[in-house]
């Protein structure tokens, strides 16, 4: 019996299918807000379905240089990264489905998977734009990554818990600490654009400069995977920054608290959007200044703030 | 990581809108060499106005280029105007010239939204090409159609004003200002949109000379040549504007100094319009046009564009040779991309404003140790595949494709 | 002063306005009057010059005889580039260019278009001249 629930967690709610779902609307959502912001219609409400059937009914063109196993296993691994890494993220209770002190670090750290995919895959695909694609994507990673991890874990150490789960149980006790993160929650969107490539930091997929970078030489089921697996990542991290954020409204009871889950996503997603509507792509030498000049520090003055706002706390 | 990647930039890719080719090879991010290929575009222009009467030519000659159709079209008919003596009535020449302004407005509005995308800022992009719209909708009113105007004929122009479309072309450049005004500002004020211009693609004032740079691109290194003031055609003597420069000396300045140019054609249209003397639009053309030749330079969008035309006394003309813009700007692009990064190539060469199509024509070096031949089709594909032989191309793959097998 | 973002506002104004861009095809955007698009060909003007022919830069246009004052007009709109020339230069104002510019097809020979000349009853014969009295 227990193996079927989890099954079912795991493929049905809140596992593949939900997830793929969620991803594909949250994607409509981003599209349709992007192009309306732009004073322009935009595409209908199914078209990041119609995107997805159309991709995976093509062939899947592989590179003869390309190396054929690592070429095909990146897209699986990319999803099944960002799939993982939601089930330790509280939804609309307090408890995420498998909860363990020290999950934060691990959701952190499943997120950062499918960036090594796309390094790899574009690494292993044999072509020059994949090659410098995936240099840039691995070059990012070392930009945003400290600035996201300092973000959530200064919100952990004021909590003074590592497990998810209990953070969101601590903000909901004490609301009135969710404001001194404000910072951290800037810092977080900002350093989730860099993670999730989209807006000023689409560097390693420039299309005006190389192609598509790391995905130039994928088509098809991979391409479809690999597009899913983005966009599965978009509402993990839209997810995280919720449960850790905005913890307003939990164990109020299943389907209000779903409801306002939905909401919480689609407002990050909103931001996400409008920022990368109004901004203009950087370069990836002024993305890495940007980054270690401007955002880490305002990190680090974040976990000040929070050690102080600690003491205060339990002094 | 390899020392050296050696990258293709075209002939097809998402930066450029027509092909040429640029191999470049980078270490890391830097681009150390870059060898310039042009002629992906070339169609036998030339050739061909050869054996079309000077009628047809006009048609011909505007499908040059889209954006710069009227600047072609124009520089040609003056040509032949000049060889045949033909005076244009006052009124011809004022309708030619508003269109010539529109036509720099639609051009310099499109330049900006393709800017905007070679950087990743697709919100300028819709922006600019949603006000441009207002432009070729007017143009489409005037002239019947978007691109391609087909408004000259030799001799004038083909189509009147009425009264009634004044005012629409006064509230359009009216509406295009404040537009223009808004996106000065952007510009000036956004600071990513600056740092991905500024500092990038920089020609000295010495080089830009040396290099020949026309148009924007050498006004933005404070060159002030304009073929509309150091050799006024068409009414322009008559026309009060400034020339832009600017001395920023990189793809910011060019920036700066397209906007300018804006705002300059906006009070230039408005004093074509409210000047627009009564009368004729055409005089009536011979079709033989009388032995001579003559050069015509006219101040296209993307600089000075040159035409020569040679007629012999028939209905055809012997020789025209057309020098664009693009082929005096794409030698500073090899210089501008010395030691820079990759993710500036795109704005780079879109800061000349790049037009192929305008810029492939034939070019006859002579004493380059060869002598010309005249070789048939045969020939020719024979003497196409032993070059590709020499430089190490394989044609086994390609022969399991081909119907027709590659010896 | 430089910052970031600096167009927020006119992006934010935008949501709330009409989009600039319509749903074609279903919804359809007309040309202005006197727009280039398809040629339209009056037979029972023609009078079988053939200017428009030795004009056209594509040689798209042909008119063939049929019989006595009637003429047939054949344009390959895949050749022609709608320069409208042959339009300014017939002396009877057969040609005339319509608003159409919806003009794409699946086969190649479908742009070649026919426009049939006049029926014979059309065309007024002569009057017989006048005899005159010896």
């Amino acid at each position: 019996m227990d193996i079927l629930v989890s099954l079912f967690y795991i493929l049905i709610f809140p596992g593949i299918l939900f997830l793929g779902v969620f991803s594909l609307a949250t994607e409509f959502v981003d599209r349709k807000l992007h192009a309306r912001l732009q004073n322009r219609i935009g595409p209908p409400w199914f078209q990041p379905l119609a995107d997805f059937i159309k991709l995976a009914g093509k062939e899947d063109v592989v590179p003869d240089q390309a190396d054929r196993t690592v070429f095909k296993l990146m897209p699986i691994l990319a999803v099944t990264g960002s799939v993982t890494a939601f089930l330790y993220i509280p939804v609309w209770g307090t408890n995420a489905l498998w909860a363990f002190p020290g999950d934060v670090v691990v959701v952190l750290y499943l997120l950062t998977i499918p960036t090594l995919t796309f390094f790899l895959g574009g690494w292993y695909s044999g072509s020059p734009y994949s090659l410098i694609g995936a240099a840039r994507a691995i070059t990012q990673l070392f930009a945003y990554e400290i600035p996201l991890f300092l973000s959530i874990l200064a919100p952990a150490l004021l909590a003074d818990t590592w497990s998810l789960s209990e953070m969101a149980q601590f903000y909901a006790r004490h609301p009135g600490y969710t404001p001194v993160n404000i910072v951290a929650f800037a810092v977080a969107v900002v350093a989730l654009l860099g993670k999730l490539e989209k807006g000023p930091f689409d560097i390693p997929e420039a299309e005006t400069e190389i192609v598509a970078g790391t995905f130039t030489e994928y088509s098809g089921r991979l391409l479809a995977m690999f597009r899913l697996a983005l966009g599965i990542e978009m509402v993990v991290g839209a997810s995280l920054i919720a449960a850790v954020f905005l913890p307003f409204g939990l164990g109020v009871g299943p389907v209000i608290g779903f409801v306002l889950y939905l909401a919480k996503v689609l407002f990050v997603v909103c931001l996400l959007s409008l920022l990368r509507t109004v901004l203009a792509r950087l370069r990836i030498d002024q993305m890495i200044s940007f980054c270690w000049k401007i955002v880490a520090p305002i990190a680090f003055l974040q976990l000040l703030v929070d050690l102080l706002a600690k003491g205060i706390l339990h002094g | 990581m390899p020392d050296k990647v050696r990258v293709p930039i075209g002939p097809q890719h998402p930066a450029l809108k027509e092909p040429e080719s640029f191999l470049l090879t980078l270490v890391g991010e830097q681009i150390t060499e870059m060898s310039v290929r042009l002629g992906y575009n070339h169609r036998g222009i030339e050739k061909a106005c050869e054996g079309r009467t000077y009628v047809q030519d006009v048609y011909l000659i505007e499908r040059v280029c889209g954006i710069c159709s009227h600047s072609h079209s124009t520089a040609f008919v003056q040509a032949v105007e000049e060889i045949a003596g033909l005076e244009v009535p006052k009124r011809g020449l004022y309708i030619r010239t508003l269109v010539a302004e529109l036509e720099r407005v639609h051009s310099h509005l499109l330049w900006l939204g393709v800017a905007g995308h070679e950087i990743g800022f697709d919100t300028l992009l819709m922006y600019t090409w949603r006000d441009r719209e207002v432009v070729m909708d007017l143009l489409a009113l005037l002239t019947g159609n978007r691109v391609n105007y087909g408004m000259n004929t030799i001799g004038g122009v083909r189509r009147d004003i009425a009264e009634g479309q004044k005012q629409g072309i006064l509230n359009a450049v009216d509406a295009l200002e404040s537009r223009t005004k808004y996106y000065i500002e952007v510009a000036s004020q956004e600071v990513t949109l600056i740092n991905r211009l500024s500092g990038v693609g920089v020609v000295s004032h010495e080089d830009a000379i040396r290099l020949g740079a026309v148009g924007p691109t050498g006004r933005a290194s404070n060159v002030a040549r304009d073929a509309r003031k150091d050799d006024p055609y068409a009414v322009y003597a008559d026309l009060d504007f400034k020339v832009i420069t600017s001395d920023h000396n990189d793809v910011y300045g060019r920036t700066l100094v397209r906007v300018g140019e804006l705002m300059e054609s906006y009070k230039m249209i408005r004093q074509l319009v409210r000047n627009m003397p009564e009368g004729p639009v055409a005089v009536k053309a011979p079709r033989k046009i009388p032995a001579g030749e003559a050069v015509s330079r006219y101040e296209a969008p993307r600089g000075e564009d040159v035409h020569y035309v040679r007629a012999n006394g028939t209905d055809k003309p012997e020789r025209v040779k057309i020098r664009a813009p693009t082929l005096a700007n794409v030698q500073c692009v090899a210089h501008m991309l010395k030691d820079r990064y990759l993710a500036d190539l795109p704005i780079v060469i879109a800061a000349i404003d790049p037009c192929f199509s305008c810029t492939d024509r034939l070019i006859a070096v002579h004493g380059a140790g060869r002598e010309p031949q005249t070789m048939d089709w045969e020939a020719v594909r024979r003497y196409g595949i032993e070059w590709y032989r020499a430089r190490g191309t394989d044609f086994t793959d390609l022969n399991k494709k081909l119907r027709v097998k590659i010896a | 002063m430089k910052k970031p973002g600096k167009m927020l506002w006119e992006v934010l104004g935008s949501l709330l306005a009409k989009p600039a861009t319509v749903n074609y095809p279903t919804v359809k955007v007309e040309m202005p009057e006197n727009f280039r698009g398809k040629l339209a060909f009056h037979a029972e003007k023609c009078i079988g010059c053939k200017l428009c022919m030795r004009d056209c830069p594509t040689a798209a246009i042909t008119i063939r005889k049929v019989g006595e004052k009637r003429f047939e007009c054949e344009i390959d709109f895949s050749k022609c580039i709608y320069c409208a020339q042959c339009v300014d230069v017939c002396p009877k104002k057969a040609l005339e260019t319509t608003r159409e510019f919806e003009l794409a097809e699946l086969a190649r020979g479908k742009l070649k278009v026919l426009f049939d000349a006049p029926p014979a009853a059309e065309i007024q014969p002569e009057p017989p001249p006048p005899v005159k009295p010896a």
